[in-house]
């Protein structure tokens, strides 16, 4: 007898292959050439829109809508990529409702705003699917720059380079360029393989050699890429998890969240990937959000979040919120773990209800548990292996604005570096712009 | 409710709303469902002389141009008169004009610019119990080429010809349908008064292209590879039409001659503005073939609740009602200050009205660095660009300064008297005068 939702413990294929495809198909479904000139209409060309202000790579937003508008999506896809090399990526996975769309002035118009991040998805996609590549490369310079971690920070960082005639190296932990692209984010904001996709079709530019499996640490020491190279870039994530720091958190099927998520991005059959009838999740940003939401797709029958304050102080977007209890999921606020139970494996999660006083949080006293047959931990992600000689701030790589870390000739940016959200699209700029304070550096 | 019955130059309907000659108006079956939906009456579409029909062209016939959301805007034709039968037509018309006595039925007619060709066609239109004719002195483009349509219409001296040998030959009230393809509409409207016609209607269309097929470099509509001047009409033609209607209306030689107003009349709105300016029915063409008959449904509905709410009685309270106030420049009241305000509860920050005014105007609005957008009053010359490219209704107003109060862009106080350019002291032939 096949599997259920209601099927007791962690098991595979709760769901039909049939249904699977529907939960973990596009959110957004690309718009087609009518729907986008229908879209595009809508917006007022603002003068120094504030979109574009909102938007961590400033692209020019009202501009590339006017080319989709007059007819000509592939002008539109140059105005997003010479801003922002991953917009096809940003396109899809960008909270665009608390950057570009939540300050469009047709959502203080109508509450309705420009849909941005669709349309960009169809400029940039009516370009990537023609062939070749948009840029070329400058006159080759001699120079040769070390790129650490093959994310979107990294990748923006070597692309900008190559453009600018430098030749790159670019190492990465792993074997697959992408970084989170590739290993993060839910699987329903990138359908079809498109952060390879996208990847390679960067790459087509030349001048950028991807080193995989090889990390910062002891086969590549900080020292040798300064000593090797006339610039390093390191754009190394958060390879670290935060513990629970909670009794019995060494239980079976207390996972990490992120680890879950790469599993499930990894794998070529949704019907192979074990998830349990009850699935609790702790936190509140959009990783808790993409492990709460992934595991109801994959046929879950109960998945709690518990975050331990209030929907407002809340990590994840309204709309990511929203989006979680669409699909099933149940949100409780203000509840901090406060046991983990179980003979082994996890049983049941013990939480304990906080109050907020002057900023502080404490427990109430009042508790109660959650039976689990899955634990996600979703608490937030550290930098780990920054290489020592270089400041710190905040727990990450303390940069100036162009990513210049106290060590001279290292920059950094992304995710590991101080400053800035941590999103794709703010890894995306920062990676840029050192690339520019690079090639200002070396040339 | 409002008296919305309509008596044109003797020709009565139930209401103003009158389908223009054009494509809707070519048959039997168009009319009747026309006047299912609720028209007042139709102008069918022009007749030629008996003999072979008339030949369209077998491609595309139409040109567009659109706006946001591709709502039509303008829309230009190459369709010549009707390509069906005389004979045919006739039996049509008089078999609508019999079930349908109520409505208007005018029939539009063109033939060559002779006598002999106009004196045969007219009793057999009489025949059908239509209630009037249209001349078609307004087609651009086709006709045109063969004497007639426009080509005739841009001759005061054919016009008058012609419809003093229509007031001869038939009983029938006379409509002159005027062409805007002239310098002066004045001259011909002032020809068919002196023919004897009993009413103007305007506009016909106007000579156009409206755009290029950049990959085939021809005119659209394209036929074969190749393009013509057609037709233009719709929205975008009704500001050329209401001036030409105001003209006549407000010409002392036409003042009286009933109009029907014509041009791009989409909304009961559009309606009332050519009423007020003189015009004593209304045509419509390129609405219903962008939305079908059912628009007159809200074009009467609309009269009426707007000629209630302003305690309009009747048609005849309307027409003509703001040719009073239309008059020429140096008429205008030059000590009448306003400045642009701008409601900040309404605005939506987009900046279009800075970018205006900053970039092509007289840099009279500030951009605070949180998007507060402010008039500057020493700057400000009221033209009213910010109002117009505002996406927001009434965020934008002009409010005119009390007399007594200083314009802030001039250092002058606000005069209460009213002063035209024909006093102004920089005027000079005032100056002259004075000497």
């Amino acid at each position: 007898m096949s599997n259920n939702q209601q099927t007791p413990g962690v098991v595979a294929a709760r769901l039909s292959g049939a249904e699977l495809e529907q939960n973990f198909s596009d959110l957004h479904a690309p718009l087609d050439a009518h729907e986008a000139a229908v879209a595009a209409d809508r917006c007022y060309f603002c003068y120094d829109a504030p979109c574009m202000t909102a938007c961590p790579t400033t692209i020019d937003i009202p501009l590339f809508i006017r080319q989709i508008q007059t007819g000509t999506p592939d002008a539109a896809a140059r105005t997003i990529f010479d801003q922002n090399i991953l917009g096809g990526m940003c396109a899809r996975v960008c909270p665009t409702e608390t950057l570009c769309e939540e300050v469009c002035v047709r959502e203080t118009a109508e509450g309705k705003p420009v849909e941005i991040g669709r349309l960009q998805r169809f400029a940039t996609d009516t370009l990537m699917s023609k062939d070749g590549h948009p840029y070329g490369r400058a006159e080759q310079t001699g120079k040769t720059v070390a790129v650490v971690g093959a994310g979107p920070a990294g990748l923006s960082c070597a692309h900008r380079l190559a453009m600018k005639g430098h030749d790159v190296v670019l190492f990465d932990a792993r074997a697959k360029a992408g970084g989170l692209n590739e290993f993060g984010i839910a699987a329903y904001k990138s359908v079809g393989g498109f952060a390879k996709a996208e990847v390679d079709w960067l790459m087509q530019i030349g001048g950028i050699r991807l080193q995989g499996g090889q990390a910062l640490g002891d086969n590549l020491t900080i020292d040798d890429l300064s000593g090797d190279y006339d610039a390093v870039f390191l754009g190394i994530g958060m390879g670290g998890v935060n513990a629970l720091r909670t009794d019995g958190e060494d239980k079976g099927n207390v996972l990490d969240a992120v680890d879950f998520i790469e599993e499930l991005r990894q794998s070529n059959d949704l019907s192979t990937l074990k998830i349990g009838r009850n699935v609790v999740v702790i936190g509140g940003g959009m990783t808790a959000v993409d492990a709460a939401v992934q595991s109801k797709l994959l046929g879950a029958e109960n998945v709690t979040m518990v975050y331990r304050r209030d929907r407002n102080a809340m990590g994840a977007s309204v709309y990511e919120q929203d989006l979680a209890t669409s699909r099933g999921v149940r949100i409780i606020y203000n509840a901090q773990p406060a046991g983990v139970h179980g003979n082994g494996a996890v049983a049941e999660v013990e939480f304990e209800y906080t109050t907020q006083q002057g900023g502080k949080l404490s427990g109430t006293g009042e508790k109660f548990r959650l039976p689990a047959d899955q634990l996600f931990k979703a608490i937030g992600q550290k930098v780990t292996g920054a290489p020592d000689a270089l400041k710190l701030n905040g727990g990450k790589i303390a940069v100036t604005q162009n990513g210049r870390t106290s060590v001279s000739g290292i920059w950094a940016g992304g995710d590991c570096a101080s400053g800035g959200d941590d999103l794709t699209v703010t890894a995306v700029a920062e990676g840029r712009d050192a690339a520019e304070d690079i090639h200002a550096a070396i040339s | 409710m409002a008296d919305l019955t309509t008596n044109f130059a003797g020709i009565k309907s139930p209401n103003p709303f009158w389908l223009a000659s054009a494509p809707p108006t070519d048959k039997e079956y168009n009319v009747r469902r026309a006047f299912k939906a609720g028209w007042g009456g139709v102008v069918w579409k022009t007749l030629g002389e008996a003999g072979p029909p008339v030949v369209n062209v077998n491609g595309p016939r139409y040109g567009a141009i659109w706006g946001a959301d591709r709502r039509l805007l303008g829309l230009n034709n190459i369709e010549l008169i009707t390509d069906r039968s005389l004979e045919i037509n006739l039996q049509e018309i008089k078999s609508v004009k019999r079930d349908y006595p109520d409505r208007a039925v005018v029939v539009s007619l063109m033939v060559p610019c002779e006598e002999e060709p106009w004196k045969k066609i007219l009793p057999l239109v009489e025949d059908t119990g239509a209630d009037g004719i249209e001349l078609n002195f307004g087609c651009p483009h086709g006709m045109a080429e063969r004497g007639m349509g426009s080509a005739v219409g841009q001759v005061p001296e054919y016009i008058e010809m012609v419809t003093r040998w229509c007031k001869q030959y038939t009983r029938m009230p006379v409509i002159v349908k005027l062409t805007p393809n002239i310098t002066d509409i004045r001259g011909p409207a002032r020809a068919a008064l002196n023919g004897g016609a009993d009413a103007v209607s305007l506009i016909n269309t106007i000579n156009s292209i409206t755009s290029v097929d950049l990959d085939a470099m021809s005119p659209e509509p394209m036929i074969d590879g190749k393009g013509t001047h057609g037709g233009y009409c719709g929205p975008a033609v009704k500001p050329i039409a209401l001036n030409m209607v105001a003209e006549i209306a407000r010409d002392a030689q036409t003042a009286n001659l009933p109009i029907s107003g014509i041009g791009g009349i989409t909304t009961w709105r559009d309606a009332a503005e050519f009423m007020a300016l003189g015009a004593g029915s209304v045509q419509v063409c390129t609405a219903v073939m962008t939305y079908g008959f059912k628009i007159v449904e809200e074009m009467i509905s609309g009269l009426d609740q707007w000629m209630d709410e302003k305690g309009y009685a009747s048609i005849d309270d309307v027409v003509g009602r703001a040719v009073p106030n239309v008059t020429d420049w140096q008429n205008l009241n030059l000590n009448y200050i306003a400045k642009a305000r701008i409601d900040q509860d309404k605005c939506i920050k987009c900046g279009r009205c800075y970018a205006a005014c900053e970039d092509t105007s007289h840099q009279a609005i500030s951009m605070s660095p949180d998007r507060v957008f402010d008039v500057k009053d020493d700057e400000c010359v009221a033209c009213n660009l910010c109002f117009n490219v505002c996406p927001v209704e009434n965020c934008i107003t002009l409010e005119p300064l009390t007399p007594g109060s200083i314009d802030e862009r001039t250092g002058q106080t606000v005069k209460k008297e009213y002063g035209n350019w024909t006093t102004h002291p920089n005027n000079p032939s005032v100056f002259k005068a004075a000497e």
